[in-house]
């Protein structure tokens, strides 16, 4: 049987290539249309994580990089969420990377020479698999907006960029998730990439005060949705299988 | 009343952004946060087949190197078996057929070593060349791109290679083969990027 391929991707969903307003895509966009192919076992397999590939509390961005007894300066956020496909089916054990500044919207990375300080308890980065429905979870702190060379005044709004991968690598998918209510959200050229205002809603975390842990720390729920798949019945036969 | 289909829309894609590697590749970034590191390595140390290197470098539209990439490869291994379970049949112990690799942050030079792949059933009982799947994200690439690399010592597979066959403009086929070099005895494929102008690279929306 041959695997049923995934659906197509919405191209005009996602973000074209060259989007002047965001400066850098000018010179890193194709100017020819890409070249769309069907699937073939080199897309609809990808990567396989298992428990052993990372440690347990890599997902605790609180204390993944604390000294010890330290703390991160910040707010504390409880984000969680499901992957599902375009199904709605959830994606059982994929891996969720997440990177993001501090506190203070400055990243720990050599190439960041923001004035907003690093804070020596906190790393940034944070990893988990979904577990059988899909669900993940990170304990983190709420980043801050930052300042980018693009326009001489554009900021970003707070934001954490999220990796996925999907069981194909068809699936694979960078995305960033913003906070719900940020007014620098309308403002960004980057968010602004994204042409219909619908998809944009899609990368907003929404307060979630059900899963919010009192005196402790606030939630905000994100939920990721990666390319489903066609049903199995009436596929197209390959010769020789 | 007409139904509704109900199918949720795929999140939308954002750039990886300039610090990538702190999410991805946090040595690079500078500091260690993670016991294991991962994608460092493709094959493993059981892995059967001819062991090679690629580099390469990716070059924008002002013929600029982009110094603050990330690439992810996949591939079969040398019997063109996939390491995922809807592909038939064993891969070697360790081998993962995923890797993952930045730039040098001053010279835009990346490189991997690995096992050649083997070729791999296409769709229609057609039979692919070997390939390696790449998959490249940057600060400015607001979906990551999608290319393939092939092997320029392998010009009878290649030439009936499926997927290159659908690039209609014959001139733009060579941007997909990586240039087989001898270095030191070691087997080293040379691949650049270009993401824009003479010589774009073919990207594919799979």
């Amino acid at each position: 049987m041959t695997p049923p391929d995934y659906f197509s991707r919405d191209r005009r969903w996602h973000p074209p290539a060259f989007t002047p307003d965001y400066k850098t895509s000018v010179s890193r966009s194709p100017r020819l249309p890409l070249l769309s192919l069907e699937n073939t076992a080199s897309e609809i397999t990808g990567p396989t994580f298992a428990p052993t590939d990372i440690a347990e509390g890599d997902n605790d961005l609180l204390t993944n990089f604390a000294r010890d007894g330290g703390s991160p300066i910040g707010e504390r956020i409880l984000l969680h969420g499901r992957v599902l496909d375009e199904n709605a089916r959830p994606v059982p054990n994929t891996l969720v990377e997440i990177w993001q500044a501090n506190a203070s919207g400055r990243y720990r990375h050599k190439k960041d020479g923001y004035l907003g300080a690093l804070d020596p308890n906190f790393g940034g980065c944070g990893r988990v698999l979904t577990d059988d429905n899909g669900a993940y979870a990170f304990r983190t702190v709420k980043p801050g907006a930052y300042p980018w060379r693009n326009g001489i005044n554009d900021w970003r709004p707070a934001h954490i960029h999220v990796s996925v991968f999907g069981s194909a690598f068809a699936q694979r998918l960078i995305t960033q998730l913003y906070f719900e209510g940020d007014p620098l959200i309308a403002r960004c050229p980057i968010v602004s990439t994204i042409p219909d205002p619908a998809a944009v809603q899609q990368l907003i975390a929404r307060l979630d005060m059900n899963e919010t842990r009192p005196l402790d720390m606030i939630a905000y729920r994100f939920d990721i949705v990666l390319r489903g798949r066609r049903s199995t019945m009436f596929e197209n036969r390959m010769e020789g299988n | 009343m007409t139904q509704d289909l109900n199918y949720l829309k795929e999140t939308p894609s954002q750039t990886a952004g300039p610090y990538v590697h702190i999410g991805l590749a946090p040595g690079a970034a500078g500091f260690d946060v993670y016991n294991k590191e991962l994608g460092w390595d493709i094959a493993g140390p059981n892995a059967k087949g001819e062991r090679i290197r690629i580099e390469g470098i990716v070059i924008d539209g002002t013929g600029s190197p982009v110094k603050d990439v990330l690439i992810e490869a996949w591939q079969a291994n040398a019997e063109g078996v996939y390491a995922h379970p809807e592909h038939s049949g064993d891969v070697e112990e360790g081998f993962r057929g995923w890797g993952r690799v930045i730039t040098n942050f001053e010279t835009g030079e990346w490189g991997f070593d690995t096992v050649k792949p083997g070729t791999v059933a296409g769709r229609s009982g057609t039979l692919m060349a070997p390939h390696i799947n790449l998959w490249i994200v940057a600060r400015g690439i607001n979906v990551g791109l999608n290319t393939r690399l092939y092997f320029s010592d392998e010009d009878a597979a290649n030439a009936k290679d499926p997927v290159i066959n659908l690039v209609e403009w014959e001139n733009r086929r060579k941007t997909l083969i990586a240039q087989r070099n001898d270095r030191d005895g070691q087997v080293v494929y040379r691949f650049d990027i270009k993401l824009q102008g003479e010589d774009e690279t073919v990207f594919f929306d799979i």
